[in-house]
């Protein structure tokens, strides 16, 4: 937190500067009907002017939801208003969960939400290793003493911040059938390949995809992590003529551990709740091979005909509950991390 | 002169020679610029070539388009060939139609006599040609300059509102002792659980019930209060020394001055942190737009260019152009404030 402040300061005044005039004026005009408030309710009841616009914020746009979303889950029909949908108890879950065999998608009576979670579950064990092992090694590399660290620590991160459907229409743009890719496959003499007709290589490509768009995050975790280990546990081991690969082993490993467990639970929580990149390189397709858990949420709700708010709330309130419980080890791996 | 560039190139920190570990690291990182950049990279490039050269298989690297010339006696551009003609002489000839394996052709300093030429004796004359219709069409002919305009405002307006509430809520936070502080505390760590995904049909109804459908309000407000932005500010301000606030009480400033006048100027660079992500969430926001945003005119850039995609024929050099335009702006900010975000981002394990 503390390396966080020693921000440039310049960067942090030229926006400023612009919006100190605004800001001022904004001051001024505020002033006298807060001291007026003040005086009326006391200093002592001030914090909570304070705290009053996010809590209202919060209480519209997550609490409230929260509640209606279990009434939802509980509720059948069509309409949107809670007082106009008919008491269903557990049906809607019921109807989730009723599989013939939960290995198998087709014998269950919402055979997409199973679809969903099984493509979902194929997802995010991919992508974990594949995240884990490519972001560990580039921040295993740009630990090293190289040349230019900065700048090929931006390049593996700026996809970072692209947005999604941007990250899908560059990839798309690459792997259709006449892109670069096939291009170049053609080329070496092999054959083109439909890469989004093909559900394999459809779902290689969603995990290829989410790990460029985001392992750059992962790798400067994972580089703060190194970096934060101290320098002359190596130099002991270099003393000593420790091979790398047992230095790696024993000491790398060991220390950076906390922070590896972190990645490791942020790429989960990211994982089960993936939707934009693959929505708009794949569509979910091709049939239903890449139609993940939230994509099949927002179909439920919003892109279907009949828009089924029940049955959404209960598939919502079942990830919800996943969340929860890895939000919950991720606050408590990072809380023992930093104390 | 190069003898020394060539030392200074292969010199390595630490003064040790060069070991196996070091070029595998630099080709992983070579391989790294190339994996990372080209598809950048190709997609700018592929975004200023006219249409008819985004179909050409396999695709040229630059932007290629095929010379025109204008010739007397006809009325439509004609396209320009370099042909080796029977006799081993090259001439730059004009083609006026082709039949079959034979292309009727003009020489454009003689546009009276035609010429039969082989279809294979001739290649095309190619230059360098940026299409920038592809860029200036959507903006004038579709809504484009619309939905940029939206995602501009949306990023805008929200990313202000974000700054107050959450900088009000912080303070009250850090600052104050009152009854009830750690049950609001407990609210806020709690809403760090529930991800606008699985609250998706329930926002939508409040959104409803407010009346805010189909306006730019319904993706402004439900992510304005952000228990990222309170925790960070929050984190900041209680690092400010007390002795300034009680200061300011003995000189009988109200509690909203304290906030704006002296809390608020000391916690710039926290806010910076917050601003810069408030506009990275909101710039490339999608789910819920996607969700709530139904009328086109309403539609923000990532929306419209989702849209533009799923169409039956994808016009993919308006697509390409339009995906740039929703690329620039991050990658401005990134430029220039590269340092900035990566270690704002790293300290607090949020994005």
């Amino acid at each position: 937190m503390t390396d966080m402040m020693r921000l440039p300061e310049a960067a942090a005044r030229r926006p400023a500067g612009l919006v100190a005039g605004g800001a001022q004026a904004l001051m001024r005009l505020t002033d006298p009907p807060m001291r007026a408030l003040q005086r009326l309710i006391g200093a002592a009841r001030m914090p909570y002017v304070f705290l009053l616009p996010n809590l209202v914020f919060f209480g519209l746009f997550v609490f409230l939801p929260i509640a209606i979303n279990i009434v939802f889950s509980m509720t059948g029909g069509t309409a949107l208003y809670p007082a106009e949908r008919p008491y269903v108890g557990a049906e809607q879950y019921a109807r989730l969960l009723d599989c013939g065999s939960y290995l198998d998608p087709g014998s269950c009576q919402e055979d997409l939400f199973w679809r969903g979670v099984g493509n979902t579950l194929t997802f995010t064990v991919f992508q974990m290793v594949a995240m884990v092992l490519f972001s560990l090694g580039t921040a295993l590399v740009l630990n090293r003493p190289i040349r230019a660290r900065g700048f090929f620590r931006a390049v593996y991160f700026f996809p970072v911040l692209l947005s999604p459907v941007v990250v899908a229409l560059i990839w798309k743009w690459i792997l259709q059938r006449d892109g670069l890719l096939n291009a170049a496959l053609t080329m070496a003499g092999g054959q083109k390949i439909l890469f989004f007709v093909d559900p394999g290589w459809a779902m290689f490509w969603s995990v290829f995809v989410s790990v460029w768009a985001h392992m750059g995050f992962y790798t400067l975790i994972l580089l703060a992590g190194l970096q934060a280990i101290p320098r002359d546990v190596y130099e002991a081991a270099e003393m000593d003529g420790t091979r790398p690969w047992r230095v790696f082993h024993r000491i790398t490993l060991p220390l950076l551990w906390p922070n590896l467990l972190v990645v490791l639970v942020l790429v989960l929580i990211r994982s089960v709740q993936v939707f934009d990149e693959v929505f708009v390189l794949t569509g979910g397709g091709p049939g239903t091979a890449t139609v993940m858990i939230v994509q099949y949420i927002y179909t439920t709700a919003f892109a279907n005909q009949v828009q089924n708010f029940g049955l959404a709330g209960a598939a919502s309130v079942l990830l919800g509950a996943v969340l929860f419980v890895l939000t919950m080890v991720q606050l408590f791996l990072t809380r023992r991390r930093s104390s | 002169m190069t003898g020394g560039l060539l030392r200074l190139l292969t010199l390595r920190r630490g003064g040790r020679g060069w070991h196996w570990t070091d070029v595998a690291s630099y080709a992983y990182l070579a391989v790294g610029v190339l994996l990372m950049f080209g598809p950048v990279l190709w997609l700018v490039l592929s975004s200023f070539k006219t249409p008819s050269a985004l179909l050409e298989f396999p695709p040229s690297l630059l932007p290629m388009a095929q010379a025109e010339v204008r010739v007397e006696g006809y009325p439509q551009p004609l396209p320009l060939f370099t042909v080796t003609m029977e006799d081993g002489s090259v001439r730059e000839l004009a083609q006026v139609r082709r039949i079959g394996i034979a292309a009727q052709m003009v020489d454009p300093k003689e546009p009276a006599k035609t010429i039969r030429v082989p279809v294979d004796r001739r290649t095309p004359v190619r230059h360098l040609a940026f299409a920038v219709g592809n860029y200036t069409d959507p903006l004038t002919q579709f809504d484009f300059l619309r939905y940029l305009r939206n995602s501009l405002v949306v990023t805008v307006v929200a990313t202000l509102i974000t700054l107050l509430i959450n900088s009000m809520a912080a303070y009250a936070l850090s600052v104050y002792e009152f009854r009830g502080k750690s049950v609001a505390m407990l609210g806020v760590i709690g809403t760090l659980m529930i991800p606008i995904t699985i609250i998706l049909a329930p926002v939508y109804l409040v959104v409803t019930k407010l009346g805010f459908v189909d306006s730019l309000w319904a993706v402004i407000l439900p992510g304005a209060a952000t228990p990222t932005g309170v925790f960070l500010l929050r984190q900041y301000m209680l690092t400010i020394p007390r002795d300034l606030i009680e200061a300011a009480r003995m000189d009988k400033a109200s509690e909203w001055r304290i906030y704006a006048r002296i809390v608020m100027p000391l916690s710039l660079p926290a806010l910076a942190v917050l601003a810069i992500f408030s506009v990275m969430w909101r710039w490339n926001d999608f789910l819920w737009p996607l969700a709530v945003l139904t009328k086109t005119e309403v539609h923000t850039l990532p929306i419209a260019l989702n849209a533009f995609q799923g169409e039956l024929q994808t016009q993919w050099h308006y697509l390409l152009a339009m995906t740039v335009v929703t690329l620039l702006p991050v990658a401005l900010v990134f430029a220039f404030l590269q340092r900035f975000i990566t270690s704002g981002i790293a300290n607090t394990g949020m994005k």
